[in-house]
């Protein structure tokens, strides 16, 4: 079986992230793969090792992102592939989608491409829908469990109602949630193998594909108004005294 | 402005936020709500309730079961033929995937979890949180239809007015179905943090009691049941901190904060929480925020209103009385 993982790099979930002269500032804080993401190569491992096959980690992003696409590698993806071109940089979700798309035709197609259930930064979570929509395959979204038997695969997808059991043939795109398992870590042997690896860079033309013009623009970028609180401590001589104020507190709140 | 509302349900229940984006798409002009599925008397009979001027029910076995293709295909020929200028959806797993595939079918976008609009002129202002709530961007969609998500409480419910009533219109649904659902469990506690008006939350702190003589997990279950009762009393539902689901103290779905849900309910009682920046980002916008934590340093006290410096093991099962006895529980 042939699956490809999408992963996408940004800021540390550590980072203090802020508005600076327009911009988004993570300050010294390091680039990682997107956490979420991490689930992505680990469900499309545990596809391989269920299967058989190859995992190939696909990623949209500027050289920086060669990073993030290692650590997938050292954990144990086979091949990873960098689409990076100067033209990318104002990308929205549909642009992404039809990019990923060009790149997995451009691989060959697959059997199952994997996506983390949305991204750190944007936290839109509409690519892999979007994905599968270009692809024309069938999506199966917020997986917690992928089954693949033959020419179909199985997913219990996680949704606010409890769980539901969804079957499509393949090819599919799927995203998955934390269920899916703790992502491995990088084993000793795997970072050795992923600090040698090439791996390729493929522009817009490579891709036979124009620069998709972003719908989705930003005009404004803003930091949270600062929360004026001034905390007031409530204290006494037993916990049934301190709950007690505290219960009265609350109530004249009105909130209950 | 014309604006499609999608009303989002599950087997019947609709999810509150979808009644959210009917009153904030009535503040724009006429406001169409889209109803799909099969047995939709009930839920077209609420749209007019809510105020809907009109209400599209495209009620077909073939929809019976939530799948994103034929929903979003029925959807994307709907705006098609009708040409809204706004389609609004609830936030839900659901409408996340519809509306996105739908934005590639019409060539638009989709803006996600959008707290506030605004006009200028005639283009449509959003603005909506990123980094997990660490900054704010406005933007704007350049497409037709703009697509929107809302998040649930961002936006006001409008009045329901029983017994207003309209005839719906039918359409027909597309079919283009490429899953298939086999079954169905729900959850033993189906939480949904985003549209709880009070939030009781369990941290690290629920599985620190040495005096139980218990080890870490069954402390924590100790620990999980003292923050449930009071979420119980208070008719509100159990959050958690990421270090406490980590630890496999609670399921995921009950995380706040980075990586888990962004809430903003009435009340937020922290409980054995420490207050890291990821799950600060998820409940700092709480009208009231109470803190109970054993740590006097602990950073929670800095976006808390009221704060407890004590052990929940002492103070949550005392709140709990004290609260039962004031409310005449």
């Amino acid at each position: 079986m042939k699956i490809i993982a999408c992963i996408k790099q940004v800021p540390d979930s550590e980072a203090k992230v802020k508005a600076e002269d327009g911009k988004i500032s993570w300050g010294d804080a390091p680039l990682v793969i997107n956490p979420f993401d991490e689930y992505a190569v680990e469900g499309a491992l545990q596809q391989k090792e269920a299967t058989g096959g190859t995992v190939t980690v696909l990623c949209v992003g500027p050289e920086s992102a060669r990073d993030a696409l290692k650590h997938a590698l050292a954990m144990g993806a086979d091949e990873a592939i960098l689409v990076s071109d100067a033209a990318l940089t104002e990308l929205d979700t549909v642009g992404a989608a039809r990019v990923l798309a060009a790149a997995i035709h451009k691989v060959g197609g697959a059997d199952m491409v994997i996506f983390g259930r949305q991204t750190l930064d944007n936290g839109a979570g509409l690519t892999p829908a979007q994905t599968a929509r270009v692809l024309g395959w069938p999506m199966l979204g917020l997986a917690g469990q992928i089954k693949v038997d033959g020419g179909s695969v199985t997913v219990e997808r996680v949704i606010e109602e409890g769980r539901q059991t969804v079957n499509a043939k393949l090819p599919a795109v799927l995203s998955v949630v934390q269920s899916i398992g703790e992502p491995r870590y990088p084993s000793f042997m795997g970072i050795r193998k992923a600090s040698k690896a090439t791996i390729p860079v493929w522009s817009l033309a490579d891709l036979n594909a124009a620069a998709p013009t972003p719908i989705i623009t930003r005009t404004e970028l803003m930091n949270p108004p600062a929360r004026e609180t001034s905390v007031e401590m409530i204290a006494g001589e037993s916990p049934e005294e301190i709950a007690d104020k505290l219960a009265d507190k609350i109530l004249a709140e009105k909130v209950l | 402005m014309k604006t499609f509302v999608y009303i989002d349900h599950f087997k019947g229940e609709v999810q509150p936020a979808s009644w959210e984006a009917l009153g904030l798409a009535k503040t724009f002009g006429t406001t169409i709500a889209l109803v799909f599925g099969s047995g939709l008397d009930e839920i077209s009979k609420a749209a007019f309730e809510y105020g809907a001027d009109e209400v599209i029910v495209v009620d077909d076995s073939a929809l019976t079961d939530y799948r994103a293709e034929p929903y979003a295909s029925t959807l994307s020929a709907l705006a098609s033929s009708l040409s809204p200028d706004l389609i609004l959806f609830p936030t839900t797993t659901r409408t996340r995937e519809l509306a996105a595939m739908s934005a590639v079918d019409l060539s638009t976008g989709v803006l996600t979890d959008v707290t506030k609009f605004e006009m200028n002129g005639e283009q449509l202002i959003a603005t909506r949180a990123i980094y997990e709530g660490k900054v704010l961007e406005k933007t704007v969609c350049s497409g037709k239809p703009v697509m929107a998500t809302i998040p649930g409480r961002a936006f006001p419910k409008p009045e329901h007015v029983a017994g207003k009533s309209g005839t719906p219109t039918k359409a027909a649904a597309k079919t283009d179905a490429l899953t298939t659902v086999q079954g169905y469990s729900a959850s033993e506690s189906a939480v949904n943090l985003g549209d709880a008006g009070i939030i009781v939350s369990g941290g690290r702190g629920v599985s620190n009691n040495p005096s139980l003589g218990l080890d870490e997990a069954a402390t924590a279950k100790v620990g999980f049941e003292l923050v449930s009762g009071l979420a119980s009393l208070l008719g509100g539902a159990v959050g958690a901190s990421r270090a406490a689901v980590d630890a496999g103290y609670i399921t995921y779905s009950h995380q706040v904060g980075q990586t888990g849900k962004v809430v903003s309910p009435d009340l937020y009682i922290a409980c054995g929480v420490s207050g890291a920046i990821q799950h600060i980002v998820g409940m700092r916008n709480a009208k009231v925020i109470v803190a109970i934590n054993k740590d006097a340093d602990a950073p929670i006290f800095k976006v808390a209103r009221y704060g407890v410096v004590g052990d929940l093991f002492q103070i949550v099962p005392a709140l709990t009385e004290a609260l039962k006895k004031k409310l005449g529980k």
